[in-house]
């Protein structure tokens, strides 16, 4: 029997407002006796500490970096998007969550999407607020920009800094929490084990990154905003750090994983240079706007681009897509350019680069103008590859960019453990199989700042919850797992380091798991991540001591759990008999290579269940998705 | 790219806060003019691994530049010789054939050393938490329309918000001052109105905290301004003067 979603009755523009009021509160006297642990510092996990604690909550806030400051969310470029329709030109808190739901290509719950578009015009208000300075008009009025091939301009932006300005905001609005003694920091923490007591989720285990030790920490309720978990890649837009073990030791203690297998392969990144790359740089997307994408038409063909003539280049994109040529969608632009690479075409010294070319635009609109648009972009390219954008074409390649599966929570954003909930990108709940552009920010703030301090309440109030201390047996059990754990991966001693390992996971996923899957793929990687696994265990080497700072025995830890994942991602693509966003089964596409939806059997959320072991498949539970406010209708961009 | 790269390295080594450290030697051979710092670090590292020597412990993370963890002093200047670009954005090409690479970690009172090239700033927090916020709880705010806010005081604003922390400034200077990172906040919170109520009392106290962990005062040496990779102009510590001043004569939260 599936969890139930916990899905308010009513209209759906009711919904929110009224479980805000059937959720029990907590009394304001009592909420000091209530500790709550935060894992997490980026948009999420920092705004719900500050938010928690304000309501008078004791939270205790983990990050695995050296300060809240630095997580992840501090990368993201573009922008939020809001419904605030300050431009006057359409939007509204229902056209947004129409645009989120089909974009999602309607693998999403209607009532989360539309109550993330409510609250997101919240998130704006709080920003400006604690005095994010987003980009402004002369007037003295927020400016806003169309994004992602949005038809409104519901965007707000700092710069291509938006994501650092909105989290430092958080960070900020957290320490003067912390400076209230309400919030206790627990950087250069890295959680290793859920600890589950009664049934319920009471605490963590963490390793302390510069003693190594292994602390335990109760609380009532355990809140996780641990991101995504792109670097199963190995190489992919994320930060060296992100990774899936908090969830994954979540999922292993219980808690179902929804969708691992929707992950999004954003097509305009500065390609691989070598085998030793550690990541790869995101491009804005609107370079699409005015860049041709182009390859040799003959495989091997060597010559640097300027001595390719015209009738020797083939734009595939304008080819295929005559109407809409290199503005196609991410994921159709992402799988074209790898179909060119693996046909021999591609360029650069990897062969592994398609060419983005403005020669055409400087030309039509003069090299300022071109300049206006996209000079800091030009600029961080040649910084990056020493090549000048002006003269001589790009090279872009997709890279892994953001996941849109995660841990399954219900509507109050609680797992399938009680007490257990997951917030932001570690979550599966808002952009189905996949997400729009400038989406990720807004949900991460608004689970963060506007839906977690009223479900957690709710969820307090409403729980007979005895007292735990961490000499509680299942503590003590838990951190005695991670301790053998620990010892395991040091004992190894191998011949190959951890990234060699991670590099060859990387590399098996990008290859079946990635931009285009078949059965037969699917289940080949299935049997390699296996054996992989096997190897790494009798072959990895972890140089150093569990007491100390062992960057090299971090990765390890990661490596372990991301190899057990991915399986669990190849499975879940398999399971999954149709096309839908960005998963693409070969087999299920459109006469325009476009994914092709069964609306009959998989228009579900898939959660699976850990079988206690690894090595047994995973129980497979189907939470079925009803849509009674939108049409289910076909992409198309003929 | 033309051919790769042999290079001297030599590295802080120490193995904790109390240990005593030293300049160790390593060879980084076969280093593509593309890679980046971190990059070679990461060749050396799988090196000094698959030989079972312990790798070189260093902080980093997004390696695009924005995150603020990476950072270390590269031949005498904090994130290496490119202006404005971290660490994790600069590229072995402005490295030549043959070249010896001293890498060292920041070195700062406030900053105790933890192992090899990590060091701990969290007192950068800390000063942080004296006051670098507006005090709004969530909720209960106008509509983010409600003040207008000048274009041009919302750019200069930004220009201050895009410190990124990672401590270049102290670092760099003779003094061990934290001034740029107090100011670039300080400053960023002034401009705006939603900073404006508490700006005195911000200050104040952000200063004086970061005399209390032991950073030293600004003498307008002005490497800071030459090192930070998201080039924060100095005119920002003129204006924290400004509001220091200001605070110190006018406002009730001044010390007696």
């Amino acid at each position: 029997m599936f969890p139930d979603a916990q899905i308010p009755g009513g209209p759906l523009e009711e919904k929110w407002d009224r479980h805000g009021f059937e959720l029990k509160l907590v009394n304001p006297a009592n909420k000091r006796k209530f500790e709550i642990i935060v894992v997490g510092t980026g948009l999420a996990g920092a705004s719900a500490s500050a938010s928690l604690a304000e309501l008078g909550y004791r939270v205790k806030t983990f990050c695995i970096q050296d300060s809240p400051r630095r997580a992840h969310s501090i990368a993201a470029q573009g922008g939020i998007n809001a419904a605030k329709n300050y431009p006057n030109d359409g939007d509204s808190i229902r056209r947004l969550f129409y645009d989120t739901v089909k974009g999602g290509d309607f693998r999403a719950r209607e009532a989360n999407v539309y109550r993330l578009a409510q609250v997101s015009n919240h998130i704006i208000d709080q920003c400006v607020a604690q005095g994010v300075p987003f980009a402004r008009e002369y007037g003295g009025m927020l400016a806003n920009r169309s994004f992602g091939g949005a038809q409104v301009s519901r965007t707000f932006y700092a710069r291509g800094q938006t994501g650092q300005q909105l989290l430092l905001g958080a960070y900020s609005a957290l320490m003067r929490q912390a400076a209230l003694g309400r919030v206790t920091l627990f950087p250069r923490r890295e959680m290793l084990e859920l600890v589950l007591a009664g049934g319920r989720a009471r605490g963590i285990v963490a390793r302390n990154l510069i003693t190594g030790e292994l602390e335990t920490h109760a609380a009532h309720a355990v809140l996780l905003a641990t991101g995504g978990y792109g670097n199963v890649f190995f190489l992919s837009t994320n930060a060296m750090a992100c990774n899936v073990t908090a969830a994954y030791r979540a999922y292993r203690k219980g808690a179902f994983f929804a969708n691992p297998c929707f992950t999004q392969i954003h097509p305009t990144c500065i390609p691989v240079h070598g085998t030793y790359q550690s990541k790869l740089t995101l491009m804005s997307e609107s370079l699409r706007n005015d860049g041709r994408v182009w390859v040799p038409a003959k495989p091997g063909d060597r010559r640097p681009p300027h001595q390719i003539p015209e009738a020797e280049r083939d734009y595939f994109l304008e080819r295929k897509y005559p109407s809409f040529g290199n503005l196609v969608p991410r994921d159709v632009a992402s799988r074209n350019a790898k179909e060119q690479c693996d046909m021999g075409k591609g360029v650069g010294e990897t062969g592994l680069a398609v060419y983005l070319d403005f020669e055409d635009a400087i030309r039509r609109d003069g090299r300022s103008a071109i300049e206006k648009k996209y000079g800091n972009l030009f600029q961080m390219y040649e910084k990056i590859t020493a090549q000048n954008p002006y003269e001589t074409p790009m090279m872009i390649y997709p890279a892994v960019h953001y996941t849109m599966g995660g841990l399954w929570v219900d509507y109050n954003l609680m797992s399938t453990v009680p007490g257990l909930f997951v917030l932001g990108e570690a979550n599966f709940s808002d952009h189905g199989a996949n997400r729009l552009g400038a989406s990720a920010l807004m949900q991460g703030l608004a689970d963060g700042y506007f839906v977690a301090p009223y479900t957690v309440g709710g969820y307090l109030a409403g729980t007979p919850l005895e007292s735990v201390s961490t000499d509680h047996p299942d503590f003590r059990e838990a951190k005695a797992e991670a301790a053998a754990r620990t010892g395991r991966l040091l004992g190894v001693r191998g011949k190959r380091t951890v990234d060699d390992f991670h590099r060859e996971l990387g590399s098996i996923l990008w290859e079946y798991c990635g931009m285009s899957r078949n059965n037969a793929g699917l289940a080949k990687a299935r049997e390699m991540i296996r054996e992989l696994r096997a190897r790494f265990w009798e072959d990895v080497t972890v140089p150093g001591t569990a007491d100390d700072l062992n960057q090299s025995l971090e990765r390890a830890g990661r490596v372990a759990d991301f190899l057990e994942f991915g399986e669990l991602m190849v499975q879940d693509a398999l399971a999954r008999q149709e096309s839908c966003g960005c998963h693409l089964n070969e087999a299920y596409q459109t006469e325009e290579n476009e994914a092709r939806r069964d609306d009959q059997n998989f228009c579900h959320v898939a959660a699976w269940e850990f079988a206690g072991t690894p090595d047994k498949d995973p129980v497979f539970h189907k939470e079925p998705l009803v849509f009674e406010n939108v049409k289910l209708s076909q992409r198309s961009y003929k | 790219m033309s051919g790769t790269l042999t290079l001297t390295l030599k590295v802080w080594r120490q193995k904790g806060p109390e240990a005593k450290g030293k300049l160790a030697t390593y060879t980084a051979a076969d280093i593509s003019p593309d890679m980046s710092f971190l990059e070679m670090l990461d060749v050396v590292n799988e090196r000094l691994t698959v030989e079972g020597k312990e790798p070189i412990a260093f902080d980093h993370d997004c390696r695009e530049g924005i995150c603020g963890m990476c950072g270390a002093v590269v031949n005498g200047r904090a994130h290496g010789p490119e202006k404005g670009t971290t660490l994790c954005q600069l590229h072995m090409r402005h490295f030549s054939d043959g070249d010896t690479i001293v890498v060292e970690p920041w070195r700062a009172r406030a900053f105790r050393e933890i192992k090899d090239l990590v060091v701990d700033r969290s007192a950068l927090d800390r000063i942080i938490q004296a006051g670098g916020y507006v005090s709004v709880n969530t909720g209960g705010v106008p509509d983010a329309n409600t003040v207008p806010i000048p274009a041009g005081t919302a750019e200069e604003a930004m220009d201050a918000a895009a410190c990124i922390g990672c401590g270049a400034c102290v670092a760099s200077c003779p003094n061990a001052s934290a001034m740029l990172f107090t100011a670039a906040k300080v400053s960023h919170l002034a401009l705006l109105p939603q900073g404006r109520p508490e700006a005195a009392r911000r200050a104040l106290a952000m200063v004086s905290r970061m005399d209390e962990l032991g950073f030293g005062g600004c003498t307008n040496e002005r490497e800071c301004e030459a090192e930070c990779p998201k080039e924060i102009s100095i005119t920002h510590i003129a204006r924290l003067n400004r509001e220091y001043l200001k605070a110190g004569f006018f406002s009730p939260e001044r010390k007696p």
